[in-house]
């Protein structure tokens, strides 16, 4: 197994190459991606982003513990918590990726990814779930700093020229492949 | 749809958006779930809902993810510059915080890696049926929280660091939008060719 596909480095004994790639080509699902953002901008005078759903429901289930505590804290003042365009977008993301991939005979049905499994054990059911937690807590505390993720940042705010969306997105992909590089190398 | 184009000189005022719509509350959601599937579904066909996908990305080994995010930005980019041209849409600039773009971006990185999705491909993958992504999602939920407690302090102490408001890369670079838009669409075509040129996948 060890280093049949990458001549020079070995990332332990998984390579990413050795799952399935992409259905359709990346550059048509890019292109209609742009499309899409172009939509969503004219009908809903809205870029396309994910994080702030997750915000909106941390908003409303901290209403409901505490009130008056979430109530006082700027970032809920700011952006009041409701069900909004935002979570029916994240939502519906859900239902649109079970029919493709469904259509597409690729439903996965497992909580380890074959490529976790292959690196971390198939026992590892805990540690993935406390790596994917964290990463979570991560993701959505940079996202709500850097004002974006890698939709609102990486394709509608990069594709809008800004130049904040370009340093975020850069400083995303910096953290990540440091991360991975320790995670995944050997 | 005629899309007149203005001469550029005056490419750098903003037009108003002359057909700026008042969409309902309930049309809007109904958008969003219309637009939710169909970007759901697109993430999915792209296989950047795949753990390996994301994570080859970022040992640079399958380069999936750059492809799809740089199309959506060449092909938006340029249509999104000409409808804002014509009126018909309004930009959404986020302000560029020097300071708090790049410890938020280092930070969602790192999540990014640990998690193996980010925000929307996470649920994408729960849609295809990762069930790992709940714990992230949850996570999400929590981390958000958390963003919100220190949020007052976030933005007197370190959001003002770098501040630069809605800055774009135009202003920065003194040059009319139309120019800086297809340069740097030639400019992401021209790496997405040496990307399809150099790697494998």
């Amino acid at each position: 197994m060890l280093n049949v596909l990458g001549p020079r480095f070995v990332f332990a004994n998984v390579d990413p190459l050795q799952y399935s790639g992409s259905a359709w080509s990346p550059y048509i699902v890019g292109g209609l991606i742009g499309v899409l953002s172009m939509l969503t901008f004219y009908f809903s005078d809205k870029p396309l982003g994910a994080s702030t759903a997750y915000a909106r429901v941390a908003g409303m289930i901290g209403l409901q513990i505490s009130s008056k505590h979430t109530r006082s804290l700027k970032y809920f003042k700011d952006n009041p918590p409701k069900v909004g365009w935002e979570l029916m977008l994240v939502l519906a993301v859900i239902a649109g990726a079970f029919l493709a991939a469904w259509t597409g005979g690729e439903l996965t049905g497992q909580f380890l990814p074959a490529m976790w499994q292959d690196r971390f054990g198939t026992d590892s059911h805990v540690l993935r779930a406390l790596v994917a937690f964290t990463g979570g807590v991560l993701m959505a505390f940079g996202a709500r700093m850097a004002g974006g993720c890698t939709s609102g940042h990486g394709i509608s705010g990069t594709l809008q020229l800004a130049v904040g969306s370009w340093i975020s997105a850069m400083c995303f992909f910096i953290g990540g492949i440091i991360t991975a590089m320790l995670m995944y190398a050997t | 749809m005629a899309t007149t184009m203005e001469p550029p000189t005056e490419s750098e005022s903003l037009p108003k958006s002359n057909s700026q719509m008042k969409v309902s509350p309930t049309k809007q959601l109904l958008l969003g779930v219309v637009f939710g599937v169909a970007f759901g579904f697109l993430l999915q066909k792209g296989g950047v809902a795949k753990f390996h996908v994301l994570i080859g990305q970022l040992l640079l080994i399958d380069f999936t993810v750059v492809k799809v995010m740089l199309s959506a930005v060449v092909v938006g980019s340029i249509g999104i510059h000409i409808m804002q041209r014509a009126g018909m849409v309004e930009l959404h600039i986020k302000p560029t915080r020097y300071a708090s773009n790049m410890i938020g971006g280092l930070l969602f990185g790192v999540g990014f890696a640990l998690a193996a999705y980010c925000p929307g491909t996470g649920a994408a993958a729960l849609g295809q049926g990762n069930f790992d992504a709940i714990a992230m999602i949850v996570g999400m939920v929590c981390g958000s929280y958390v963003f919100a407690e220190l949020s007052g302090r976030i933005a007197r102490h370190i959001d003002p660091i770098g501040a630069r408001g809605k800055l774009t890369l135009q202003e920065l670079l003194r040059m009319n939008a139309t120019s800086v838009t297809l340069a740097s669409a030639a400019v992401l075509v021209a790496v997405l060719t040496a990307i399809e040129i150099l790697t494998t996948r």
